[in-house]
């Protein structure tokens, strides 16, 4: 079965679209088209959170609410789910919600124009959390910028939201909607086109291998948290696109006896609970990914598959010996993720083929590990350097180490020379300053706009320090130190 | 009658942004969401890609071909003038035919029928050049003996090469102090609507209607009279939309009226950053003599600035970085001379602070070099250097009359509890470890007016309708500042009414005439004067008619909460309005203010450029991380003076944000540009403002309340949107402390500007040796 519109629930109603290219996106829908100008661009890149919007989607727990950058989010994905704008946000009889009603109180606004974004931040933050710490609305609002407040009256609006409430119109009628969207539901492929761009979101994964098969030249796009930004700054056309992050058979997360397996449209926002329970050094990793509204969007699929040097995920993975599941139709192969990156640009990745899941081995006994980002901005940046280590030490000797970095070649890569130092080596200082000493060897970074190649190599070398004194129990980042 | 004796919105009072409830629902009105006239086109520029060369083919057939495209416009489209200059130099052609001066300079825009269509059409000119070698920054345009893109000035005030020589202690030394983008929220915009005859509006986002309406008059080949520019709000400003939006308006301007078609022009982030001015960067060199108590006894500064391909507002700029390399010191002798460099970069303008945060920062710096050649702290070095209560000369012979410093100092001292945490700084960084910490207290003496004399006018209309409802009108424009609340609690106040009887309106250059650009922090300085004025010529009137009418003495007429005492009785204010225009009074006036006692002679470095002083101080702690550079500020503590605020929760939030904003400046902002000139950071994704979790972790911010404004400015009050802004210099004096401390202090840490985590690793290293 295939439709050939979209249908969604555009805050109180029904809307069915047919004439839609892949490359359409939801802000210049609701901006243009719908004329619902409180939604602003600041950026068209998903950096500053100006267009924020959340999009309902009926989970397999659910239905769950999310902020996402309208800027950058394909208008055909938004099939099923309801969508929500500021328009649509109000208190009881129609007055200013508490979250509206904080911001007022606190004079959290002052040019206004990054308001209706931070007000739905903090909407789908107040809808999980009404009365949140000062830590949760930090987080909440990475992907949101103001250059008018210094932040501080946003926050304290923040931490009084849910004094002014904590129901709404919106969460009485949760079922309502609920029933709605299920009612959009039909199980059917959907196929739509606006002059020479299509745009297929597949039923199931087995469709999906279905298409691919058929059109092994199509563009799959998951959270479009970077084609998003081919479409908006390069001006690239998506002639055929196949979008792929509402499939729930690739969002599972199961927990095996050897093994975490991730699938590959599983977000950041669902990946950080599973991850950081399994893994605990990546939770505070994981914070520093991107922005809520990206995180929300953006999959652990995309990110590898993406293949950029600079992806925030690969170098933690690759150092606890993650595993890519690629399949074509029926076939599927595993290879460890290091492998899949081989050059620049280019993955192991054959036509029709796509990223099914993350394997993630459990971590082997006497193993400490550490994940880093280094960056200029703290939060919501792209790292000058990332590393992920995992060194297993027996009796005081070394005797595994998996070193991957990112941000230091061409690719996401593990630093040979500096393990090779390392393995069988006394776990000491004087071996992990060999190491230090050896990276040169693995790398020659570049110099760009984040970081010169003689920053990026000094810091990593001095990751590997830093992995040391925190084992030593000695304070070595800002995080150790109050 | 109202019970309440008090009205609502009086000055004084922590009012509400007057659009706050629009901002939080989307409800906020910005040009770009302004119902469009049917058949709006859509413009867009495109540009250069080269840094430096001559055009020396331009096929732009495959533009005009395209899909929807409906024009294409060069500079031979220009009915008038091909400049748009602010300051009268002829320098900024709005199209280039021939010479491109820096990596995106616009050479012709697109109109097509949407904005996505025009966009697309663009990148299909095919434009050929014949490079010439570029010069991105100071150095390599000093080395090419670029030009300086307009005069250069000298402060002069004693001898300072006999000081220099005489003097017991003398460093010399270098810094180099980055740009900044305004990075506002809402990009550069402009839809111009063509009118009969030669007439046109423009709805534009800027802090500079007139300058505006007169760019569009120039390049039309128009009276000034034929253009209307209005702006009811922008999404932030801060220097950016001063001089930077006249391209957009010129060029959006032009297409309607060759097209008869209303046109809007909005370039996207990246060519926003790209093609506009940002704050300059600066390399500064300083010669430093002092004495064994730390006193400075003579400075020589060269302030060289990265100007950009033409001179924009370059020359008051690095005027105004020297005007505040004293900061709150007293030099007793003292030279500085600016050197306005060309470049083959963006033209740099306006940014909050206008040039004064790169005077200050250096001023700093040469009190930290003081502070680590002597061993002393350098909160000691400060205060030896203070200018006395009482009157010391500033480098441009201007007297500081004005001087709080000391007990701002001294109570943020006290409060930020800044002994008992520099002591345990020093403890903490003693123990040696890989997290160091650092701690600063740093002043702000900031000059207010425009250094232009004659840009220190405003005015204001003020209507009152038969009703009793009012509507207030002025020249300045609304950032975000809070301008708006400001002069309308003013009217309220002048009046006796509650606020919400007062319709606040857009500006526009039909109300009030020859406005100058909200800028310098004078708005409320200037606006809510005139439109005092404005009040009270018409009180005036209505008292003359009152006491003629009832017959009691013109004394005996008092504007009470809501109502008006006329003798022994008390009328309702829309009444006693509703009489007054019955009696045919006019119950309109234009008011105007021009700032007294101020003079400037800049060729000869003398006079009286600043009616008063703000002052501030601030103290950071901060931690950084000795192996990776990063840093986290820990603690700040601020204690800033507004005179006697006019609204005190709208200049607090000056304050937050002005420091937030500075913050950036000094830590994760960057500006950089690669080896073809062109630049990299271009949007938000490369350029790094802070986020809230950049914000200080302790963040105390205070007025000082029992501040006054010893001139009679409007109800006493003082500027606040730019001195805030060189407040956190204490955190990147608090980072360089926390450097120092890998060699003990023993020296100067010199860190340069912005401290990224890559240049605080460096000096770490430079330092350890």
């Amino acid at each position: 079965m295939t439709r050939t519109e979209i249908r969604f629930l555009l805050n109180d109603r029904i809307v069915t679209r047919a004439e839609i290219a892949a490359h359409d996106m939801v802000l210049d829908y609701l901006r243009l088209d719908q004329r619902l100008r409180g939604t602003k661009e600041g950026c068209a890149e998903g950096d500053c959170g100006a267009c924020t919007v959340l999009v309902g989607r009926l989970a397999p727990e659910g239905l769950v609410y999310e902020p996402v950058n309208a800027c950058i989010r394909p208008l055909a994905t938004l099939d099923g789910c309801h969508v929500v704008t500021i328009e649509h946000l109000r208190g009881h009889d129609g007055a200013l919600h508490p979250v509206q009603r904080a911001m007022v109180e606190h004079h959290a606004s002052q040019c206004g124009f990054c308001t209706p974004g931070f007000v739905m931040a903090l909407y789908a933050l107040w809808m999980q959390t009404p009365h949140p710490t000062e830590p949760q609305i930090e987080r909440a609002l990475q992907g949101n910028l103001c250059r008018c407040t210094g932040y501080a009256p946003i926050i304290r609006a923040a931490l009084a939201m849910g004094d002014h409430g904590t129901s709404d119109p919106l969460l009485e009628e949760r079922a309502k909607v609920t029933a709605k969207l299920h009612a959009l539901r039909d199980g059917a492929r959907v196929d739509v086109s606006k002059g020479d761009s299509r745009a297929i979101l597949p039923a199931s994964a087995d469709d999906l291998a279905e298409v691919l098969a058929e059109h092994p030249q199509a563009r799959i796009v998951a959270g479009a948290t970077d084609v998003g930004l081919w479409v908006t700054k390069f001006l690239r056309d998506l002639p055929l696109a196949v979008m792929i992050a509402h499939l729930d058979e690739l969002r599972v997360i199961s927990e095996r006896d050897d093994a975490l397996q991730i699938g590959a449209m599983v977000s950041y926002t669902q990946a950080h609970g599973p991850l950081a329970r399994a893994f605990p050094h990546m939770a505070s990793y994981w914070d520093r990914i991107a922005g809520w509204q990206v995180r929300a969007m953006g999959t652990l699929g995309g990110n590898i598959a993406n293949g950029s040097p600079i992806g925030d995920t690969p170098p933690p993975l690759i150092a606890l010996g993650a595993r890519l599941v690629l399949r074509r139709k029926d076939e599927r192969r595993v290879l460890p993720l290091e492998d899949f990156f081989m050059d620049y640009g280019k993955q192991d990745l054959r036509a029709g083929e796509f990223v099914e899941s993350i394997l993630l081995p459990k971590p082997a006994p006497n193993t400490r590990h550490a994940a880093y980002k280094l960056s200029k901005r703290r939060d919501e940046d792209i790292s000058a350097v990332a590393a992920g280590f995992a060194v297993t030490i027996e009796d005081n000797i070394i005797t595994a180490a998996r070193l991957a970095f990112g941000g230091m070649a061409a690719t996401p890569k593990r630093a040979a020379q500096a393990e090779a130092a390392l393995t069988g080596q006394p776990f000491t200082e004087a071996s992990f300053r060999h190491a230090m000493a050896a990276l040169p060897e693995d790398f020659t970074p570049l110099s760009d706009m984040r970081a010169s190649a003689a920053y990026r190599m000094r810091a990593a070398q001095n990751l590997l320090l830093r992995f040391w004194l925190e084992a030593e129990g000695q304070p070595a980042s800002l995080e150790d130190v109050a | 009658m109202k019970d309440d004796p008090r009205i609502t919105g009086a000055t004084h009072d922590s009012l509400i942004h007057d659009s706050a409830i629009k901002h939080v629902t989307g409800r906020a009105e910005y040009t770009d969401d302004i119902t469009e006239p049917a058949g709006t086109l859509h413009a867009y520029i495109g540009g250069a890609g080269i840094a430096h060369g001559r055009i020396t083919t331009l096929d732009l057939a495959p533009v005009r071909s395209a899909p929807g495209v409906v024009a294409v416009l060069t500079a031979s489209d220009i009915p008038g003038r091909n400049d748009i200059s602010p300051t009268g130099l002829s320098d900024e052609p709005i199209f280039t035919d021939s010479l491109v001066q820096f990596h995106g300079q616009p050479i012709f825009a697109v109109v097509a029928k949407t904005r996505d269509l025009a966009r697309r059409a663009c990148s299909l000119a095919k434009i050929t050049y014949a490079a010439l070698p570029h010069a991105s920054d100071i150095d390599a345009a000093e080395a090419a003996d670029y030009p300086d893109v307009t005069a250069p000035l000298k402060l002069e005030r004693g001898d300072v090469a006999p000081a220099l020589a005489a003097a017991p202690h003398r460093i010399k030394g270098r810094m180099r102090v980055g740009g900044q983008d305004h990075m506002y929220l809402e990009g550069q915009i402009a839809m111009a609507i063509p009118g009969e005859d030669d007439e046109v509006t423009v709805f534009a986002s800027t802090q500079h209607p007139s300058e505006a309406q007169h760019m569009v008059a120039h390049a039309l080949g128009v009276p000034a009279n034929a253009v209307v520019v209005n702006v009811r709000r922008m999404g932030g400003g801060f220097g950016g939309k001063e001089t930077q939006m006249n391209l957009f308006c010129a060029v959006a301007a032009l297409a309607a009226k060759q097209l008869g078609r209303a046109v809007k022009l909005r370039p996207d982030r990246d060519q926003d950053m790209e093609i506009t001015g940002k704050r300059h960067d600066f390399r500064i060199d300083y010669d430093l003599g002092f004495d064994d108590q730390g006193r400075i006894l003579a400075v020589d500064g060269l302030f060289a600035a990265r100007c950009g391909w033409s001179s924009d507002l370059s020359g008051p700029v690095t005027d105004r970085a020297l005007f505040h390399a004293d900061n709150a010191y007293y030099y007793p002798d003292v030279r500085l001379r600016s050197r306005p460099l060309k470049t083959n970069t963006v033209s740099n303008t306006a940014f909050r602070g206008f040039g004064g945060p790169q005077g200050v920062i250096a001023a700093e710096r040469m009190i930290e070099e003081v502070a680590y050649a002597l061993g002393r702290d350098p909160l000691e070095i400060r205060r030896a250097n203070f200018y006395r209560e009482g009157g010391d000369i500033t480098p441009y012979h201007q007297r500081v009359e004005d001087n709080i410093l000391n007990r701002l100092v001294d109570e943020l001292e006290a409060s930020s509890d800044y002994q008992a945490r520099r002591a345990r700084v020093l403890e903490f960084n003693a123990q040696g470890g890989v997290i160091r910490k650092g701690i600063a207290l740093t002043p702000v003496k900031f000059g207010i007016s425009f250094t232009a004399t004659w840009y220190n006018q405003a005015g204001a209309l003020v209507h009152v309708y038969n009703d009793g409802s009012i509507h207030l009108n002025h020249g300045g424009t609304e950032m975000g500042q809070g301008l708006y609340t400001k002069v309308a609690q003013v009217v309220a106040e002048a009046f006796q009414v509650d606020i919400d009887r007062i319709k606040i309106t857009k500006t526009t250059t039909e109300k009030v005439p020859n406005t100058s650009a909200t800028a310098a922090s004078s708005g409320s300085d200037l606006n809510g004067m005139a439109a005092l004025d404005a009040c009270n010529q018409i009180k005036a009137r209505i008292v003359d008619f009152a006491a003629q009418h009832w017959k009691v003495a013109p004394e005996s007429v008092v504007f009470l909460p809501g109502r008006v005492a006329v003798g022994a009785q008390v009328i309702p204010f829309e009444e006693l309005i509703h009489a007054a225009y019955m009696a045919r009074v006019q119950l309109s006036a234009a008011g105007f203010y021009k700032t007294p006692e101020i003079h400037w002679d800049r060729a000869a470095g003398r006079g009286q450029p600043f009616y008063y002083f703000a002052y501030g101080a601030a103290c950071a702690e901060v931690s950084i991380d000795t192996l990776t550079g990063e840093t986290r500020v820990d603690r700040a503590d601020v204690l800033h003076d507004v005179g006697r605020s006019l609204n005190p929760a709208l200049d607090l939030g000056q304050v937050e944000g002005a420091f937030v904003q500075g913050m950036g400046w000094l830590t994760s902002e960057e500006l950089w540009w690669d080896e073809k000139g062109r630049l990299r950071t271009h949007a938000p994704s490369t350029y790094k403002i802070p986020l809230a979790s950049d914000r200080p972790r302790i963040f105390n911010v205070k007025l000082a309340e029992w501040s006054e404004n010893v001139k009679p400015t409007i109800k006493r009050s003082k500027a606040v949107g730019e001195p805030p802004f060189m407040l956190p210099i204490c955190v990147f004096e608090a980072i360089g402390m926390a450097v120092a401390s890998v060699a003990d202090y023993r020296e100067c840490p010199r860190l340069d500007a912005p401290a990224t985590p890559e240049r605080v690793l460096m000096a770490v290293e430079r330092l350890r040796g």
